[in-house]
């Protein structure tokens, strides 16, 4: 049967769908608006993926032990605001606040599985906190990026936009440290049997702890990456990051339970999101309606995918 | 066989609430001996099994492993380095990584680069070793293979060795879901790894495979170990008897009461039956299940073989009384006792009234609303007639007693217009007393004609049932009139040996 299922094409299907829905996306641009398919064209068009993609990858974090982060828009704001004001004027200041911010994620992680609390009841009670913290440090939208971080994320890399450049480098670094090391199996475990992982010797404890580091710290590089592009923050400017982050690490594959997770295919989706957006408005879509057909899009590829997994039930 | 034994327990007691799973068990296993572990179900041999890996501690009692005092402290990590393994009934493989993951997840040393190849290579090299023809590739995704293959890896997984050696490698069930090819290629192994100087706990319901492979054999029942002899000493017939009670205790009262109030409608009449379905899982052969307006019926056999399914089978057939739905046919309405409370029972943020009527409700409605009155003197008839012991209907369900929640399971099934009640194993936990007065009650109830599918793991609780069957590998395999009914009978019929 395992050579059956080997070979069967659902499952090789279902591992090509976010891969096959960006080039999808990606050709409608190209078809629309032929001028997008330059190294400046693709630079403007990928550019506000980079923050989303990284929110997204610290989203899948916490989705690979079954929990749900309902907390990282309002953080990757604080984050921004973080980045825009002390980062600017007091790096040290700013440093200090960022790995606080790290910190903090760790100690919620760690309050969840102790506590044994619903991750999205927490998360949801941190979202605001995080929100508020960042209308305290920056009442009326202003701040300024370091020039540093202005110039990275306006790096001119030769042939290849920096976006792809870095959703590449991102995608496989985490790939090889989540789905490759050693040390990313027992990640990954804890997502599929949790009490399998613990009777062979492993903390949760630390296993959650982990996760959620590694999911404040994306938010924060998210964070930073918003500001390098626009040059200024606002205590609300990445909100919308929740819900697009979660359906990123989903349109990537991704799963809510079982420890499914796929870090490459979670930067693919979250660039199909954005690509939606700018797909819509070479449409010349009101953009009133751009968030109906973002939503749109990914209940289409949900579909296909529910599609395939039928077909992959009837096939053993 | 001489040398100082490997596992040496003694005196271990294990309480869970006011169950005592484990009542002072000595045990000892040699090297380079397989000792097999035999017993009904809830006799302690998981729980027994669970404390010598070190995933639940001992209330009492002394543990020594290769030499060393390990009552206190005693973890899973620490089992490990010992080298004792554990093969848990219930898959413990991570279904979303591939096998050669899951190896990774028991051992710490494999770690650094390159540490797939060697785990892939370490778990081929074992279930080569031990299921030659496996057809297990290490980069396959264990959830993709079938629940046979996910246990063969299982096994293998506990056999590999990295930096600790394996001494003792605990088997619970290791061939239930595993063919007799495959199974005869897992016991020839176990006799090897056990001649090279290996230990190994074989517990298994399947006595022919006990009685074949292991050294000595010891016999558990109610957390006690009751006999402890080489496997020469012991043959089928012997194991059955060790296994089952010595003498019969004081039920016989109780069954002979039940026995004097017969089945209102008999099956000797004739007729037809309330209740009638043929078990799922059983292909063509095997036996129907029936039952007659009036009788008590029970359910018999070893625990997941096979009852539960039937009576959730029966229980969806009950929707369409009277329609025969996928062979299963009900020609009453049906109510559903659950045995797991917790999960499948109580709502726990309820009260006590609305528990009892949840089941009743189209009988307490006006012009489409709930009449809150008529439902609290539901409650309140209820509450009297089977004595929940509690002030007020309206305090929550959770404020009573593990056997007062069961009554009110039980009282919102009896409320109901259901004909036939179907109960799965609803006595777990429930204390003697609270018992008796619920069968005191059932046979009432079935002496007014309804009829009383009863799945237990209680062997005492199947004196008061007209008839039993009992249940193998998801078939019928025995049919057994009250007259017929006895434990050895029982026992007999769930631990057929598997066929030679």
């Amino acid at each position: 049967m395992s050579a059956l299922a080997r070979l069967a094409p659902p499952r090789l299907l279902r591992a090509l769908l976010p891969a096959v829905s960006l080039a999808a996306i990606l050709a409608a641009i190209f078809w629309l608006q032929p001028r997008t398919a330059s190294y400046f064209g693709l630079n403007l068009l990928l550019n506000l993926s980079i923050p989303i993609a990284l929110a997204t990858i610290a989203q899948m974090f916490i989705l690979c032990v079954n929990d749900l982060d309902l907390s990282i828009g309002g953080y990757v704001s604080l984050t921004a605001c973080i980045t825009a004001t002390w980062l600017n004027d007091t790096p040290a200041l700013g440093v200090l606040a960022l790995l606080l911010c790290v910190v903090a994620y760790a100690a919620m992680g760690a309050l969840i599985h102790l506590r044994q609390l619903p991750s999205i009841v927490v998360t949801l009670g941190m979202s605001f906190v995080w929100l508020g913290l960042a209308v305290l440090l920056l009442p009326t939208p202003g701040g300024q990026a370091p020039d540093w971080l202005r110039a990275l994320m306006t790096l001119k890399p030769p042939y290849v936009p920096f976006p792809i450049v870095a959703a590449v480098v991102f995608a496989l670094v985490v790939h090889v440290g989540l789905m490759r090391s050693a040390y990313g199996v027992v990640l990954r475990g804890a997502g599929g049997n949790p009490r399998a992982v613990e009777r062979a010797g492993w903390s949760l404890l630390h296993v959650k702890l982990t996760l959620y580091a590694l999911a404040g710290l994306f938010g924060v590089l998210a964070g930073m990456a918003l500001v390098g592009l626009t040059t200024s923050a606002d205590a609300n400017i990445a909100l919308r990051y929740t819900l697009l982050s979660i359906a990123g690490v989903i349109l990537g594959g991704g799963e809510f339970v079982g420890g499914r997770v796929s870090p490459i295919g979670a930067v693919m989706g979250a660039m199909t999101l954005t690509l939606a957006g700018s797909f819509l408005s070479f449409l010349r879509l009101n953009p009133d309606w751009q968030i109906g057909a973002q939503g749109a899009i990914l209940i289409l590829v949900l579909a296909l995918r529910a599609l395939i997994n039928r077909a992959e039930r009837r096939a053993p | 066989m001489t040398a100082a034994p490997l596992v040496r327990l003694a005196g271990v007691d294990k309480r869970f609430g006011a169950v005592r799973a484990l009542a002072g068990v000595d045990l000892s296993v040699d090297t380079g001996a397989c000792l097999g572990l035999v017993g009904h179900n809830g006799a302690g041999k998981s729980t027994l099994m669970a404390i010598l890996a070190g995933v639940l501690a001992a209330d009492h009692g002394e543990m020594h492993v290769a030499g060393q005092d390990v009552t206190h402290g005693h973890a899973v990590t620490q089992a490990h380095r010992l080298g004792l393994r554990c093969v848990f009934q219930e898959l413990s493989l991570c279904p979303n990584l591939t096998v050669a993951e899951n190896t990774r997840v028991l051992h710490r040393a494999l770690d650094g680069w390159g540490w797939r190849r060697r785990a892939a290579a370490l778990i081929r090299d074992r279930l080569d070793t031990i299921f030659p023809g496996h057809g297990i590739d290490p980069d396959d995704v264990t959830g993709d293979l079938s629940i046979g293959r996910r246990q063969m890896v299982e096994i293998a997984r506990a056999f590999t060795v990295t930096d600790t050696p394996v001494r003792l490698v605990i088997l619970d069930e290791p061939t239930s879901s595993l063919d007799a090819v495959v199974a005869g290629h897992l016991l020839a192994f176990v006799r090897r790894f056990v001649a090279d100087g290996g230990s190994v706990i074989l517990i298994s319901h399947l006595l022919g495979e006990v009685l074949d492979t292991a050294d000595r054999i010891v016999v558990m029942r109610d957390g006690r170990v009751v006999a402890d002899r080489l496997a020469t000493a012991f043959d089928r017939g012997r194991l059955v008897e060790a296994m089952g009670s010595v003498a019969d205790d004081d039920v016989d009262g109780a069954a002979a009461a039940a026995a004097a109030t017969p089945a209102t409608g008999d099956r000797s009449m004739g007729g037809t039956p309330v209740v009638r379905a043929h078990p799922a899982g059983a292909g063509i052969g095997g036996l129907t299940l029936e039952a007659w307006q009036g009788e008590i019926v029970g359910l018999a056999g070893l625990g997941g073989h096979g009852q539960t399914a039937m009576l959730v089978r029966l229980f969806e057939a009950a929707r369409h009384p009277g329609v025969v739905n996928a062979g299963a046919m009900v020609r009453l309405p049906a109510a559903f006792v659950a045995g797991d409370r917790q999960s499948d029972g109580v709502f726990p943020l309820w009260s006590i009234a609305r528990n009892i009527s949840i089941r009743s409700l189209s009988q307490l409605l006006w012009r489409g609303l709930i009449v809150r009155r008529a439902e609290t003197e539901l409650a309140e008839t209820w509450r009297t007639r089977i004595g929940i012991r509690t002030p007020s209907v309206d305090h929550p369900i959770l404020s009573l007693s593990g056997g007062n929640q069961q009554k009110a399971l039980f009282a919102r099934a009896l409320a109901s217009d259901a004909g036939v009640l179907l109960m799965d194993d609803p006595m777990r936990g429930v204390d003697v007393g609270t018992k008796q007065e619920v069968y005191g009650m059932l046979r009432a109830e079935a002496a007014k004609g309804r009829t009383i599918i009863w799945y237990t793991t209680e062997m005492d609780e199947l004196k008061h049932c007209d008839h039993v069957y009992v249940f193998r590998a998801g078939a019928i395999v025995a049919d057994l009139t009250r007259a017929a009914m006895t434990e050895d009978a029982v026992l007999h019929a769930s631990f057929e040996a598997r066929a030679a």
